[in-house]
């Protein structure tokens, strides 16, 4: 599919989706709420089948968080990414795509253990890196530790 | 919850051991937690961060083009890779090309990389399966990969040799002649290679049949190079995305179906020579010209945000760059190729022995730091 396409099918299914084509790939911005739903069509979906979640990760802009969800197709080829705005960042909650794509789990946890961000029903979410005790997101902007130095 | 597991345990005869942080056949400080029942595998859990440096964070302090250097750090088997990945997506953003010279330089210099990380993976295999002998022969070849790297770049492990435009000096004078003699020798030596381990009968006894992953569940838990392609998912970065006109050189993609040990182990074998073989058509025709793009002192890239993936030994490395406009970077995320193949080991090792666990770590080959970052 183009990415016109990709488009048309994305607004059917989620109409408050915003697209933004300025970089390298399709950007689709949409609510935490609506994440699972689109994610679910996105894979099982026979023209998209989007089998390959090859980068999840989280961004911190101060006044929100942004979830970005980097999707390839094995198949077709195509590649969009998927931004989730959580802009509760004193309690962020998303659902957990681990269901969806194994790597999701590992990936979620990560960003777990560095944004603080709540992945609802996933299986298994403990810290990955850090200690169990350890206080605070170390990758969220305003983060200080005392070891810290500034260059 | 405690290292010991007294309070994991959920039926009777069921026994938790931890293997390593200090286990010689993890290659580095992976700690993983294994609930056996008998010899059994019945549940792998890897608890990781020994070895966190926080480099994503750090390099949100550094300018772009210090926080190249960083990555040396993370697989430092493929440390010309990684540099490599962090260099284009740096020219992605400035919206430059490495010259014509720098670009073959580079293709050069990954293929070293990734014939040099391959022996020693092969030497590490044979040692772990308990056979000494593969490690003297692949040091052999390793050792005079090594030497022309420090020839050129002045180090053996963290070369920081990618700088955004280019290379940060030109080649060596002896470079072309001493790669002709190694490409020779790897040639001549490496059919020692399969006759003292590949047709062994204790390594195919420990390897064929172990550690099974299909093709859907590979894509699906993220794997990706060798690990992927041995149970014929094509997901080779210079076939599918090619960059520094890798589209230019004539090589296969190497897969296999077996998905098991043994085809993992094939896969890396058959791909040195491949390696050998994009060398070979390019050591005569390095382009004369500049060695390095011109680039401002100071780097800023355009606000947006950058992706670009690099094919290093291990697998699909991305390299994920938002920038705000200054002259370091907002966020940086490196999409590493061992964390996502590590997540499947619990799939692999499920009903298997614990000593096939070893077999499995092994033709994974995981390097710790990369996972931890």
């Amino acid at each position: 599919m183009t990415n016109e396409e990709i488009k048309l099918f994305i607004a059917a299914l989620v109409p408050t989706a915003a697209f933004d084509e300025s970089g390298e790939f399709l950007n689709i911005v949409i609510a935490p709420e609506e994440l699972l739903p689109l994610m679910k069509d996105l894979r099982n979906n026979r023209e998209l089948s989007f089998d390959y979640l090859f980068c999840l990760t989280c961004i911190d802009w101060k006044d929100h968080l942004m979830m970005v969800y980097h999707l390839l197709s094995k198949k077709h080829k195509h590649v969009i990414v998927i931004k989730a705005k959580i802009t509760d960042v004193n309690d962020p909650k998303i659902e957990t795509v681990s269901g969806i794509w194994k790597t999701a789990n590992f990936h979620e946890r990560e960003v777990y253990d560095l944004f603080g961000v709540q992945f609802l029903n996933h299986p298994d979410l403990r810290r990955l890196f850090l200690m169990d005790d350890w206080e605070g997101w170390p990758l969220r902007k305003n983060y200080v530790d005392e070891n810290m130095i500034e260059i | 919850m405690s290292l010991l597991g007294e309070d994991i345990i959920t039926e009777e005869g069921e026994f938790v051991i931890n293997m390593g942080p200090q286990h010689p056949s993890t290659h580095g400080v992976l700690h993983l937690k294994i609930w056996l029942d008998g010899e059994t595998i019945k549940r792998v859990q890897p608890h990781l961060g020994y070895i966190h440096r926080s480099i994503e964070k750090m390099s949100e302090n550094l300018s772009y083009r210090n926080f190249i250097f960083a990555t040396s750090r993370m697989d430092y088997l493929s440390a010309h890779i990684n540099n490599e990945a962090c260099a284009l997506c740096v020219e992605k953003g400035l919206q430059i090309e490495a010259t014509p010279r720098a670009q073959v330089i580079r293709i050069l210099m990954a293929e070293l990389t990734r014939l040099s990380s391959h022996q020693l993976w092969w030497g590490c295999t044979g040692l772990d399966l308990g056979a000494v002998t593969p490690f003297f022969y692949a040091f052999r070849e390793r050792e005079a990969v090594l030497a022309i790297m420090e020839e050129t770049c002045g180090a053996r492990l963290t070369m920081n040799y990618m700088v955004p435009g280019g290379v940060m000096y030109d080649l060596h004078p002896n470079f072309q002649k001493r790669v002709k003699e190694v490409m020779k020798q790897i040639k001549n030596n490496l059919h020692e290679y399969f006759e003292i381990l590949t047709g062994n009968v204790i390594f195919e006894n420990r390897t064929k049949g172990v550690g099974y992953i299909s093709a859907e569940d590979a894509v699906s838990y993220g794997c990706t190079g060798p690990t992927a392609r041995a149970s014929g998912v094509s997901c080779d970065v210079r076939k599918w995305f090619p960059y520094e006109g890798y589209e230019k050189v004539q090589f296969e993609e190497i897969l296999d179906t077996g998905g098991d040990c043994y085809a993992r182990y094939m896969v890396r074998m058959r791909e040195m020579l491949q390696s050998v073989s994009i060398i070979e058509q390019l050591i005569d025709n390095i382009p004369e010209g500049d060695f390095q793009a011109k680039t401002k002192n100071v780097i800023k890239l355009p606000k947006g945000e950058f992706y670009q993936r690099v094919e290093t030994a291990r697998g699909e490395l991305g390299v994920f760059i938002v920038s705000d406009g200054a002259a370091s970077p907002y966020r940086i995320k490196y999409r590493s190729p061992n964390f996502s193949n590590l997540s499947a080991i619990e799939h692999m090792a499920k009903g298997a022995k614990i000593g096939d666990l070893i077999a499995i770590m092994a033709t994974l080959d995981l390097v710790i730091p990369d996972i931890d970052r």
